[in-house]
């Protein structure tokens, strides 16, 4: 099942964590308190130039000195801290969560044109594949990820996200198949300015895995919803593609649809599908993804997973459950349903 | 003759209490097995190939075929194969000849794998309910999308594809050529592909004009004979492919017995009447990638760069390297027939021992072809041994884009698999061309029969596809992670890339 749920202030005005927590814990129905976890965009002012790290370790031994020997080798740690957390009745601080505040030297891959972003995925793609006892669960900029085992309460007292402020937030509350009490396995998944929030089951997930691994992306964390992340990736860092068509491209239009559309539509369309087929994903899904600037959220071509939107204000919201929105904002009056596949984006104002 | 004769392959019985004597039998068999004398149908078993055309037209089910009626003694290494193979070389110093696929019983690698269904935690999807798209795109598609804002700042497309053939259903018809087979069965399954939306291969025997209607779902070949190739052949196909090799045979070329050659195949293909039709083993202008190369842009020269061109190759050993060379040749598609692959006539050592199944050279060649990311390059057909959906179904979540049928569409025309194609004697019109047994096959029944398998089959794998949670062909291409394997060893689960059962 899961329960997601998105916000965007399109002024970038900070809204702290104590509201969109009470939302999620509103959606318990749809959770198991096995996972829970939020996402906040615009957190670290201080450092918003730096990209924020945030692991687990698994000891503060081992782990945490290879992690850092590597960090140090593609960059310099400006500051690094333990997360303050506060231990719950029913959570205990099974991973020490830390966060590192990581400039890379540009200078080690100069071949590229998006050489900070090289550096980072690659730095954690590394520590996620060959460090036992360390787990990278958030790499961006200006934004963490705050996550555990548990119901949506715990984990946001655990963290105190009453205490960050953001424009963006996603949150989820998780009813686990694949990895049960897993904190690596709740979500959102990060990787750079990527976060996501997906309810469903990918039944694509081989064909994209397969997919994106041949752009050397590399599926790490035995999670469907990694893949969402990397394709996002692909599809509007490296292939510079538009966020709307991006979606098109995971959740595409019929044949049918596409061979009654007018000439110039039904060729970018019929494009679109013929050059990222094994991009497409499949199963039921309803997905909200951030970027720094912006939220969208769909779901997938026949909307087998319920998805609701509403604005008000000068704020979107998305959610499973419309009841969750109307926690966040009791004054909402406009609330739709997207169709299957129609992607809702939010965008801040320059 | 020192060998004498040998056992029955086999028995032929009539009963003679249900017999009426119509004799359709004797009218029916072109391998001499009846003849009615005095009032009594006789018979000569020793002629049967089990092609069963009495057994269909047999009015009482009066006749009875029993294989082997009398063996050789029972030995595990000299089996009657074996010794009878000597005693024809002993006799004859001769290559043995076969039709059909390999005989070998090598285990199917098909039938260890099973595929994946939802449960509770996805739904399926019912086709009957919901859209289930199987539409492929068959040739090179772009790496990436390119986009530019025209001055209104509207999107637009900045990227050109470069033609694709459109198919409705991943199963497209192999490449049997006139000559191979007879012109009936030829316009039968041109016409089954027109209906269905797919493509059909026109062997290397040339076109006949009688196809020319059905010439836009019409694959032209070019192989090492150059058989009926010349620049309106060239312009008359929807796509044109170049063959390498054919799995059945790999390393060697084609062969059409003179029996065979007819005169309007002879005038099809441009040989001689009653001439051996032997095409070289390679193509003697590629004797390297870099000439494949040239043959596949001089092809695209010649029709304009409106055209696919595909590349066929046996599954050999290293098929996967080859694919990529061919990858890199501005080729559209690779097709790679697997070693379960049928000819109508094959030497039988190079039918049964050479070459490797179809399944483990789809995997190692979209395996490689994304390790070089150069899977877009090229679409993949696999061919070889297809015996039902599930099969199509298993080799495209291994990597394949389509597959091309021969065997199967033979069969829903009525072939019986007697293996005997190389005789020009089929008794079902299928594989002669002898105009009496030409004409038993009606292209309008066949046509029909030929689509409704292809329809059925379409029918199955939307099934499949919709219990897997899956609507549209693309998410199932490549996703292995839909397959098991069951009792398969740790090594060939690492060749196809798969999990075992329970995994």
């Amino acid at each position: 099942m899961c329960g997601i749920i998105g916000v965007i202030d399109r002024h970038r005005e900070l809204m702290d964590g104590s509201t969109i927590r009470n939302a999620l814990a509103v959606m318990d129905e749809r959770g198991s308190g096995e996972g829970s976890g939020y996402v906040a965009y615009g957190i670290y002012p201080d450092y918003a130039d730096l990209f924020a790290f945030h692991l687990f370790y698994d000891t503060l031994g081992q782990p945490k000195t290879q992690v850092e020997e590597l960090l140090e080798n593609w960059g310099m740690i400006e500051h690094d801290e333990e997360i303050p957390t506060c231990e719950q009745p029913g959570m205990r601080k099974v991973h020490i969560p830390w966060r590192y505040f990581f400039r890379p030297n540009r200078k080690l891959m100069l071949h590229s044109s998006t050489p900070d972003d090289d550096i980072v995925t690659r730095v954690v793609m590394e520590i996620n594949t060959t460090i036992p006892g360390a787990l990278v669960f958030s790499s961006g900029k200006n934004l963490g990820v705050f996550k555990a085992s548990g119901w949506p309460r715990e984990v946001a007292d655990f963290y105190r996200i009453q205490d960050y402020e953001g424009y963006i937030w996603l949150a989820h509350n998780r009813y686990p198949t694949n990895t049960s009490g897993w904190w690596g396995g709740a979500h959102p998944f990060n990787l750079l300015n990527w976060s996501v929030v997906h309810n469903g089951e990918i039944t694509s997930y081989g064909t994209n895995k397969r997919y994106i691994e041949s752009f050397g992306y590399r599926c790490s964390m035995f999670t469907d919803t990694e893949v969402v992340a990397y394709l996002m990736d692909l599809l509007v860092r490296q292939h510079h593609l538009p966020l709307n068509l991006a979606v098109r491209a995971l959740a595409p239009p019929f044949w049918d649809e596409i061979d009654r559309m007018d000439g110039h539509e039904q060729e970018l369309n019929r494009a679109i599908r013929l050059i990222y087929g094994s991009a497409m994903m499949n199963g039921p899904f309803a997905i909200i993804v951030a970027l720094e600037d912006s939220i969208v959220g769909f779901s997938d071509r026949i909307k087998l997973r319920p998805l609701v939107a509403g604005t008000h204000e000068d704020r979107l919201y998305i959610s499973s459950e419309e009841a969750a929105i109307r926690t966040m904002e009791p004054a909402i009056q406009d609330i739709f349903m997207p169709e299957a596949g129609e992607p809702v984006i939010g965008r801040v104002i320059a | 003759m020192s060998i004498g004769t040998r056992p029955l392959r086999f028995l032929v019985d009539l009963d003679h209490e249900q017999c009426m004597l119509c004799g359709r039998c004797v009218d029916n068999c072109s391998y001499g097995v009846f003849r009615m004398e005095n009032n009594r149908i006789l018979i000569s078993s020793r002629n049967c190939v089990a092609c069963h055309r009495c057994i269909s037209q047999c009015p009482r089910d009066a006749i009875r075929i029993e294989e082997r009626p009398v063996d050789y003694r029972n030995h595990p290494v000299w089996t009657a194969k074996a010794r009878e193979d000597i005693y024809k070389q002993a006799e004859t110093g001769k290559i043995l000849l076969g039709g059909m696929g390999n005989t070998l019983d090598y285990p199917i690698i098909f039938d260890r794998i099973v595929l994946d269904a939802c449960q509770v935690t996805n739904p399926s999807i019912d086709p009957l309910r919901e859209p289930m798209e199987l539409r492929t795109y068959i040739g090179k598609k772009p790496k990436k999308l390119d986009l530019f804002r025209d001055p209104s700042g509207d999107v637009q497309l900045k990227t050109e594809i470069v033609p694709n053939l459109q198919i409705e259903t991943p199963i497209m018809i192999g490449h049997m050529s006139y000559g191979a087979i007879s012109l009936n069965a030829h316009i039968s399954l041109a016409r089954a592909a027109a209906a269905s939306g797919t493509f059909m291969g026109t062997g290397e025997g040339g076109l006949h004009e009688a196809i020319f209607p059905y010439q836009d779902n019409m694959i032209v070949q070019v192989a090492s004979g150059r058989f009926g190739v010349n620049i309106d052949y060239l312009s008359r196909g929807a796509a044109i492919e170049i063959k390498i090799g054919q799995g059945a045979k790999p390393g060697i070329g084609g062969h059409l017995p003179g029996e065979k050659v007819c005169g309007d195949v002879s005038c099809t293909r441009m040989i001689p009447e009653g001439s051996d039709a032997i095409s070289p083993a390679p193509h003697h202008d590629i004797y390297s990638i870099e000439d494949l190369k040239q043959l596949v842009r001089s092809l695209k020269e010649a029709t304009e760069w409106k055209k696919p061109v595909f590349v066929k190759i046996a599954a050999v050993h290293n098929v996967a390297a080859i694919a990529a060379g061919i990858a890199r040749s501005s080729a559209d598609a690779v097709v790679i027939d697997g070693f379960r692959g049928g000819t109508g006539a094959a030497p039988t050592v190079f039918r049964d021992n050479v070459g490797i199944p179809i399944e483990t050279a789809i995997a190692a060649v979209d395996a490689k072809l994304r390790a070089q990311g150069i899977r877009n390059e090229v679409s993949i057909i696999g061919s070889g041994g297809i015996r039902n959906s599930a099969d199509v179904t298993k080799l495209i979540a291994l990597g394949a884009d389509a597959v091309y049928i021969g065997t199967a569409a033979l069969i829903a025309m009525g072939c019986r698999v007697c293996g005997t194609c190389y005789r020009n004697l089929c008794p079902w019109g299928i594989a002669t061309q002898r105009p009496d047994l030409v004409g038993r096959l009606d292209p309008d029944e066949a046509s029909v029969q030929v689509s409704n398998l292809i329809h059925a089959w379409t029918l199955e794998i939307s099934e499949l596809m919709g219990a897997a949670g899956i609507n549209s062909i693309e998410s199932l291409r490549g996703n292995r992670d839909r397959l098991r394997g069951y009792m398969l060893d740790e090594t060939m689960l690492s060749v196809l890339d798969i999990k075992p059962v329970g995994a």
